[in-house]
């Protein structure tokens, strides 16, 4: 970086401009955070000042939504999804990028294979979700194993662009040295490439996080069986139930999204660069 | 190594074909499957005919879906004007000489985390309960009713999705900004140009790469919203609020409109595909001409 090598000319930060960027953000984003916390904290009658803090902690608000949303069983749900999507679109599809891009120059095959892949990012799920259902329904695929599954396979044009971009910038030096000295293939992918790849088997990671964990869609039109619903979906199932006891669906709310907010809070830094380079590549 | 090529390996194929093959069967099938059915009377279940264009023919006819092609163009239209103005204003301003750089940063991602689905809960109350209890307080009666009720429902929803939004394009634009080196600006400030021609002139050029993701990912997304309108309106009052994807999701599965609603699917992503392409295009030309 050259900025040490020249004056800085505004030294002094601008408070006026720090202090607007901190208002909007207090009140636009913290400003609802807030109100849900404080909601889920309070009794029923403790409603008439709405964004007052609690006149007492009502904890039993999180136990009572707890138990009637099933929380434990939707929190296992979710995670299962969530991880075992992460761990198995890392290794399969980084694999199957790897195929594609190491032999697209001389190969027809996998050229095809690229292109037929990239352009299926342009096929939103909302396109397909008519026929799917029946399909996933006749092989019994609506539940928690079947759409896990389907998770894995949906993110291949994704990550196979996201992945290609990273592997054509490993020069092939490397692997031609493991050649030699009587590495398979199959030992060259796992010993040489797939360590090298660290920093996009964390956007790949970071990015499945966000969709499994937040998806409200696919949950909705595969997942038939009230036992195999994840939290989003269960949000929206009972939301019929919570009524105008807005206390309980507040504090249901709350546990939703306590998990992802404290993920956040530890893993910020990484998120962030995560989403940026999914992105720009 | 010459003998070594000459062996045709087949790992490559083993690495890649199972997941092709499942692509091909979740993926492609369902997707060709949705295309055939358009062109037939299928209503989801027992046997069919060959119709030839009549469910496209009749989207046309039918209001309930010509609305919720209004509808969604005119939110799609609005959200990513509103998302990417509003993002670009403060993503400068963060990208300034302030405090709390990364404390600020980190805030405005924050809805990123959240599902859109939670969001509009939440929202919900603050436009059906808290908005009109304050309203009613201060006898003020344009906001003393619930906006998601209204003829301005869709406000409501452009309202939530902007908040959420803001967080990813925010982000996007901050790591343009920041990709653009300083010494830059030392030559315009010393050229003496008014900080609003230096943005337009030379900063708006350099992140024209990162204005481009943020508006064909825009555009793609806000075609196909779908989470916040089932948390807040379900499609209503009336259908004044369904999108496209509502209608295909309750249409396409509650009534027996399979093959009508398959017709609606392909024509969307006709529209989704062709705006991508399109816009990729200027835009790309677009960055030529200015850099």
């Amino acid at each position: 970086m050259k900025k040490t090598l020249m004056k800085k000319r505004l030294n002094k930060p601008n408070y006026t401009l720090t202090a607007i960027l901190m208002v909007i953000a207090i009140f636009v984003i913290l400003g609802p955070l807030y109100m849900a916390l404080v909601i889920s904290l309070k009794n029923p009658s403790d409603m008439g000042n709405v964004l007052s803090l609690p006149k007492h902690i009502q904890w039993s608000n999180f136990s009572e939504a707890w138990k009637m949303t099933d929380y434990s069983r939707m929190f296992l749900n979710t995670f299962f999804i969530t991880i075992v999507n992460i761990v198995f679109t890392i290794l399969t599809n980084s694999m199957a990028a790897y195929a594609i891009t190491r032999n697209r120059k001389k190969s027809k095959f996998f050229n095809v294979l690229y292109y037929y892949f990239i352009s299926a990012m342009f096929i939103p799920f909302n396109v397909i979700m008519l026929p799917l259902v029946k399909e996933v329904s006749a092989f019994h695929m609506d539940n928690v194993f079947g759409i896990t599954f389907l998770y894995i396979v949906f993110g291949l044009p994704m990550n196979t662009f996201l992945y290609s971009g990273f592997i054509k910038q490993i020069p092939t030096a490397l692997e031609e040295a493991a050649v030699i000295d009587g590495a398979t293939p199959l030992q060259v992918f796992f010993k040489v490439i797939f360590p090298l790849m660290k920093p996009m088997h964390a956007t790949v990671a970071i990015l499945s996080f966000m969709w499994t964990w937040n998806d409200f869609l696919m949950p909705l039109v595969l997942l038939s069986n009230p036992k195999d619903q994840t939290l989003q979906l269960a949000q929206y199932v009972f939301q019929g139930q919570f009524s105008t006891n807005y206390n309980l669906a507040f504090a249901s709310y709350v546990l939703v999204l306590a998990p992802v907010l404290l993920m956040y809070i530890f893993f910020q830094r990484y998120i962030i660069s995560g989403v940026v380079s999914g992105a720009v590549k | 190594m010459e003998r070594l090529k000459k062996k045709r390996d087949i790992t490559p194929y083993l690495m890649v074909l199972p997941l092709a093959i499942l692509f091909f069967i979740f993926h492609t099938v369902p997707f060709l499957r949705g295309v055939f059915y358009s062109f037939t009377d299928w209503p989801g279940y027992g046997g069919w005919h060959f119709v030839g264009l009549r469910n496209y023919l009749y989207m046309f006819s039918n209001s309930q879906i010509s609305q919720a092609y209004w509808f969604t163009f005119k939110f799609a239209l609005f959200a990513t004007i509103f998302v990417n103005a509003i993002s670009l204003a403060l993503a400068v301003g963060l990208n300034a000489n302030i405090k709390y750089k990364k404390v600020l940063r980190a805030l405005y991602f924050l809805p990123y985390m959240m599902g859109m689905l939670i969001v509009g809960f939440i929202f919900n109350f603050i436009f059906g309960t808290m908005i009109p209890n304050f309203g009613k307080a201060l006898d003020w009666s344009s906001i003393s009713t619930n906006i998601l009720g209204t003829d301005h429902a869709w406000v409501g929803i452009l309202i939530v999705t902007i908040w959420q939004g803001m967080a990813f394009n925010i982000l996007i634009y901050l790591s343009g900004l920041q990709s653009v080196d300083d010494e830059i600006y030392e030559a315009a400030l010393i050229d003496g140009t008014t900080p609003w021609k230096r943005f337009w002139k030379i900063t708006f050029p350099l992140i024209a790469p990162f204005f481009t993701i943020n508006l064909v990912l825009s555009v793609k997304g806000y075609l196909m919203v779908f989470d916040q309108i089932m948390a807040m309106t379900s499609g209503g009052p009336g259908n004044s609020t369904t999108s496209i994807s509502v209608l295909i999701y309750t249409q396409g599965f509650q009534s027996s409109q399979f093959a009508i609603q398959s017709a609606n699917a392909v024509v969307l992503f006709i529209i989704v595909a062709a705006i991508s392409l399109l816009q990729l295009n200027i835009l790309n030309k677009r960055e030529e001409r200015l850099q």
